[in-house]
């Protein structure tokens, strides 16, 4: 049996890689799959959490969270699509028009 | 308290939500049908009154459904009367703007009244995955939005910012929400603050990371600091009726989970008193100081936004009936004028080529002499000065915080707001005092528009000068909510 | 009658609402008309009013009039309603009356001003205002007055906003008196907080159950009111708004900067008198800051050359007086000085203000000259209010300042020092009074040929006010002849009744004190008349042979030595050790007490606050990836801090 505390831990490293890569790439759509990357940190320990204490609720959540998003990849990615034909590129530095 | 074991699928309860629903949808069915698509307007509009009367007939009911994933109050009812309200004021002030800059088309209506079900979502629940789900309701046509003029570059990067801040604190959010899920076994705030000793003593870790992380999450839609930087970008922009709705809606649907979540669910964290004493703070400082040197008046805005929800986060650090009740009185009153504030706004850049800079006010007290004293009305109330109401929302809030000790938190506060006159009045004296070079390309008013503008400045100043009925309404909408 | 109270504000209000909205559409003899006419209503209706208090027996001589109940809400309860009592009456009739003077005057004035609706405008909202805060019958609604006023002179300073100094001023007054509000705010907070209640009959009833006299927490109350008094009505420091506020149209001068607004500050402390009365610290703060700025405006306001800056420094100095009184815990000398000061300051501005008109715009004294036979009613009446002002008995100065002088030397709150000071003062005030006259309607004629050519009187819509307010100045005061002149004052017996609560906590001796002293009160009178005439007769000296003691003075630096400086030696002397030294000093503390330090510590706080927007606005990049640095900062440093609870 493995305890709860190693699959949060991988919860957590995972969360913690997909910040990072936030604050460090500058490809949008890697920051994309970073944020990804985060939100499916959070449900894994929902899982984690579920399993643990026996009850099915955390499962159906992350269904939903999930569909979430699926929801928000749809619309991210139109955006980047949107951003990237008027400006051809996807360097997130790039777009510092609005400032101070 | 509401009896949490009542069960069922009571569809009353989300009546209004539905309507709302079934309005954006037949817009989307028909938008694009030759000879219906005129009707977006319209059915957006019937969908609003419709979902505004449904939740004015709930009022008073207390009932939870959905096995406890839907809760009706009046404060979320109070709630989602607003959030209607104001949607049907950004459609009104927002459509001939959206028209000039070609990009009135079906989707804004529908995103806009899918984004307003989202928000009363948000605030017709005890649950906290049901929050996270309305937010992203809310949020997600909130992303499009934002860069719903897709050929604008400053849309597009609007859009962007928007939509990557955006998930980014819904990651946060949501591993808060799977940390309290942890501790409590549960996402249901009635349960948790039936049990919150035993999780306090059993689940400390888990419980505060929680906390915390579901603060960030949420602290992000209400702008602050140190989790604004994106709201200046995002305003600025945004199409000006799509500001408008952020500046008003997420930020009201924000403070609901907010004052929910901390105010009832986490009360029996006392710590968390001083933690939003330092937001508070840190909040309306950095956006008055911010809002300072600003040439532009929507970034004005936007900063002032920043401020405006340092003011309200006091009512968290002060808690109790009063501090709610202010909060509930300074949310509507704040809807009112900064949307009043925004129209205006919108109406000047309605003329070709403007972009609400400083430099292209001068001049409008000669050539528009009523719209440049409703600007100065609203800079007025922004700034709180009486006879409006702005005044009253500074001096409930503060009172309240007065009477539960938090002198210096008080006198920070005055003290902001007495800073915060000398921007808005920058904004009046290029107005009125600067002189005007160019000559002054004229504004049209279009029926909708004079509606709105009437509707704020009534609020305004009626609100200002006889605040007891919206104090009246406020009380009773936090009545069984603690 | 007394249902009629809410006229008296509403009829300016309706002056100012059909200006305003029909700003542009109405000719000038209709916007004349419709200022003019609105605040004579208000004081005709005022002096109806006054009667009918009168014909009341003393001691219920209050009328209030609530009209609606505000904010009724749980434990803040406040109406909106309207107290007349016979301190508020003496003031409605002040505004009114005055202001009503006033009005006339700027028809005159303003003739040629294009702008002339917008200013009428202005002037009725300042009226409006000005009652409001008179008569309001509790804190809040006198905030809103107070705020209301200090928009308008805002406003009406910046008037001219084309001149950049105008502009300036106007902000530099609206700061400042921020500072003071926030005094005031917190102040009234704190009432709140204690008694429950902001109405001003329930504080006063309430204020000895509540609060223990001598407390820190009533003093407290006290001197923040007195941070809101200080900023309003210009007094140590932050008077510096008022000497700019002088970019303001000259009528404007009259009735806010001089007449009204300014004495805000001292009705407020009347109408508090008992919550003064019982910290007598806070008393001895008012009584010093205000002795303070007597003297100090008084020294600043010999060197000046425009001649609407002495007059304005003078106003500093007189509020100085008033504050001294209050602070002696004499609030019906204050009040009466705020009167008489009312009549003549007033009148000294329109005066000069009726110079700046014939002298083509010119402000400075140094070229003006020999101005009597030109302007004979202006001269005439400017001698009056000058002869008031400096207290020469039987004008209506002389009655107040000898009031106040008395009070600081006789009360139990009173001190030797602080008589000294006013002593002082009167001869300053004296000595740079008749310096402006002698500059400006004496002796040679200093202006070009072309600004004499134009040099002519004031039509009669200027002169009438200031023949009526010549009047005023002789007589105002003799409603409030001293004791020992063997009349009634019947000023002091009118405000009795609102000041018999607060006498309860005066110390014991007062009394005896007072009774002892007739041969002490004559004494002291005699040496300031004697003292004052002696200032007159040194400025007449100096700045009616002013012309030969410059030609002198020049010769002498290009080295050319004749007979006339040794005629001139005793002059010389004093030109060393008296004149010299002190204009040094005066100069001293305006270039560097005020504007080094004051302005400096106000600049710089606007500066940091500029400087740290623009450092914090460096921090917003535009870039995403900084903006979710801070995120995580944030998140950190929050999770850091839980866990450690």
């Amino acid at each position: 049996m493995i305890p709860i505390s190693a699959y949060l831990i991988v919860a957590a490293v995972l969360f913690g890689i997909g910040t990072v890569g936030v604050l460090i790439s500058r490809n949008m759509i890697v920051v994309f799959m970073c944020v990804e990357l985060m939100l499916n940190a959070a449900n894994l320990a929902l899982i984690a959490f579920s399993r643990a204490l026996n009850i099915m609720d955390g499962h159906v959540f992350v269904f939903l969270a999930l569909a979430v998003a699926a929801a928000e990849a749809a619309v991210g990615l139109a955006i980047v699509l949107a951003v990237y034909r008027n400006r051809e590129t996807v360097n997130i530095d790039r777009f510092d028009m609005m400032k101070w | 308290m509401i009896d949490i074991t009542a069960a069922g699928l009571d569809f009353s309860l989300i009546a209004p939500e539905i309507a709302l629903l079934v309005a954006a949808f037949i817009i989307l069915l028909t938008g694009y049908v030759r000879g219906l698509s005129n009707l977006s307007f319209t059915i957006a509009f019937i969908g609003l009154v419709v979902g505004i009367a449904l939740s004015v007939g709930q009022w008073g009911q207390q009932a939870s459904g959905f096995y406890g994933m839907v809760t009706c109050d009046n404060f979320g009812v109070a709630f989602k009367v607003m959030f209607a309200s104001i949607t049907l004021l950004v459609l009104l002030l927002g459509t001939r703007y959206m028209k000039s800059r070609g990009i009135l088309k079906p989707e804004y209506y529908a995103l806009l009244l899918i984004s307003t079900m989202g928000m009363m979502v948000m605030a017709n629940t005890t649950d906290l995955v049901v929050m996270f789900l309305g937010l992203e309701i809310m949020s997600i046509p909130l992303y499009v939005l934002a860069g719903f003029a897709r050929r604008s570059l400053e849309s597009n990067e609007s859009g962007l910012k928007y939509f990557i801040m955006g998930s980014f604190a819904s990651a946060f959010l949501l591993m808060g929400i799977a940390f309290i899920f942890g501790a409590s076994g549960t996402t249901e705030l009635r349960r948790i603050v039936a049990d919150i000793g035993f999780i306090i003593d059993h689940h400390r870790i888990f419980l505060y990371t929680g906390v915390t992380l579901i603060l960030v999450g949420f602290g992000f839609k209400v702008a602050a600091v140190p989790f604004h930087s994106w709201v200046p970008d995002v305003y600025q922009g945004a199409p000006t009726p799509v500001t408008a709705f952020f500046s008003v809606g997420p930020k009201a649907a924000g403070f609901a989970v907010l004052l929910r979540i901390f105010l009832f669910g986490f009360a029996g964290l006392a710590f968390l008193s001083s933690v939003f004493w330092v937001l508070a703070v840190l909040t309306m400082t950095i956006g008055n100081v911010l809002a300072l040197r600003q040439k532009n008046v929507k970034r004005l805005l936007a900063y002032s936004s920043i401020a405006h929800a340092g003011y309200i986060l006091v009512a968290l650090a002060v808690g109790g009936e009063n501090a709610i009740s202010a909060a509930v009185f300074y949310l509507v009153a704040y809807a009112v004028f900064n949307l009043g504030g925004f129209a205006v706004v919108t109406l000047l850049e309605t003329r070709s080529g403007c972009k609400s800079d400083f430099v292209e006010l001068p001049g409008l007290s000669k050539a528009h002499p009523y719209l440049s004293a409703v600007l100065a009305l609203f800079m007025f109330a922004l700034s709180g000065f009486p006879p409006t109401v702005g005044f009253f929302g500074k001096f409930y809030l503060f009172a309240a915080a007065v009477k539960a000790n938090f002198i210096w938190l008080t006198v920070i506060g005055v003290m902001n707001s007495f800073l915060s006159v000398y921007y808005y009045l920058r904004v009046i004296k290029a107005s009125y005092i600067d002189p005007s070079e160019k000559s002054w390309a004229p504004v049209t008013y279009s029926p909708a528009m004079l509606v709105v503008l009437f509707i704020t400045v009534i609020g305004t100043l009626g609100l200002g000068l006889f605040p007891q009925q919206l104090l009246q309404f406020a009380r009773e909408a936090i009545f069984a909510f603690l | 009658m007394a249902d009629y109270l809410y006229l008296i504000p509403l009829f300016p209000l309706i002056g100012f609402l059909i200006n305003g909205l029909l700003l542009g559409k109405l000719s000038r003899s209709m916007v004349n008309l419709v200022a003019c006419a609105s605040v004579a209503a208000s004081f005709v209706v005022s002096l109806l009013l006054f009667f009918d208090l009168k014909s009341l027996p003393p001691d219920s001589r209050v009328i209030e009039q609530v009209l609606f109940t505000w904010i009724p809400s749980g434990t803040l309860h406040v109406n909106f309603g309207f107290l007349l009592d016979p301190l508020s009456a003496v003031m409605i009739l002040v505004v009114t009356g005055v202001g009503f003077l006033i009005h006339v005057y700027s028809t005159g004035y303003m003739k040629h001003d294009p702008g002339f609706g917008r200013y009428f405008a202005y002037l009725n909202l300042f009226t409006f205002s000005m009652l409001t805060l008179v008569l309001a019958n509790n804190y809040l609604l006198m905030f809103v007055g107070w705020e209301g006023v200090g928009l308008c002179s805002y406003l009406l300073i910046g008037f001219w906003f084309e001149k950049k100094s105008a502009s300036d001023a106007g902000k530099k007054a609206f700061i400042v008196n921020r500072i003071g509000d926030f005094g005031f705010l917190i102040g009234m907070f704190l009432i709140f907080w204690h008694v429950g209640s902001l109405d001003f009959r329930v504080v006063m009833e309430q204020a000895p159950i509540v609060f223990i006299a001598g407390s820190g927490l009533v003093t407290a109350i006290c001197l923040l009111l007195f941070v809101g008094a200080t900023g309003k009505s210009a007094q140590i420091p932050l008077y510096v708004w008022l000497p700019d506020a002088m970019e303001g149209p000259t009528p404007v001068s009259a009735l806010i900067h001089a007449a009204t607004m300014v004495t805000a500050g001292v009705y407020m402390i009347a109408r508090t008198n008992i919550l003064y009365m019982m910290a007598p610290d806070a008393l001895m703060v008012v009584a010093i800051i205000g002795a303070a700025t007597a003297l100090f405006a008084a020294t600043i306001g010999l060197a000046q050359n425009d001649i609407k800056r002495v007059l304005a420094y003078s106003t500093v100095s007189q509020l100085g007086y008033m504050f001294l009184a209050c602070g002696v815990a004499s609030f019906t000398a204050g009040i009466f000085h705020l009167m008489t000061h009312a009549f003549f300051k007033a009148l000294l501005f329109l005066g000069a203000g009726s110079v700046i008109h014939a002298m083509s715009e010119q402000q400075d004294m140094r070229y003006m000259g020999g101005l009597k036979k030109y302007l004979p009613i202006t001269y005439i009446t400017f001698l009056l209010a000058t002869l008031a002002i400096s207290g020469i008995p039987g004008f209506s100065g002389f009655f107040s300042k000898d009031e106040i002088l008395w009070k600081s030397f006789s009360s139990a709150n009173g001190h030797p020092i602080l008589w000294a000071i006013g002593f002082v003062t009167a001869g300053l005030t004296a000595f740079y009074m008749f310096r402006l006259v002698y500059m400006t309607f004496h002796g040679k004629e200093r202006m070009d040929d072309e600004t004499r050519k134009h040099i002519h009187e004031s039509p009669y819509s200027m002169t009438v006010p200031l023949m009526v307010l010549g009047v005023l100045s002789v007589i105002g005061g003799w409603i409030g002849i001293p004791h020992i002149f063997g009349a009634t004052n019947y000023f002091e017996h009118w405000l009795e009744p609102v000041m018999a609560a607060g006498k309860h906590f005066a110390p014991v001796h007062t009394a005896a004190a007072e009774s002892g002293g007739a041969s002490t009160e004559w004494m002291l009178m005699i040496l300031t008349v004697v003292f004052v005439l002696a200032a007159i007769f040194i400025a007449y000296l100096f700045y009616n042979k002013r012309t030969e003691l410059a030609t002198a003075w020049r010769q002498r630096l290009t080295g050319v030595h004749n007979l006339l400086l040794n005629k001139y030696y005793v002059d010389e002397i004093y030109g060393a050790i008296i004149v010299r030294p002190v204009i040094n000093l005066s100069l001293f503390l305006w270039k560097v007490v005020d504007v080094v330090f004051i302005d400096g510590f106000i600049n710089g706080f606007a500066t940091m606050y500029d400087g740290s927007s623009e450092f914090m606005s460096k921090m917003q990049t535009g870039r995403v990836r900084s903006y979710a640095t801070l995120f995580v900062i944030g998140v950190v440093i929050l999770i850091a801090y839980m866990v450690m609870e």
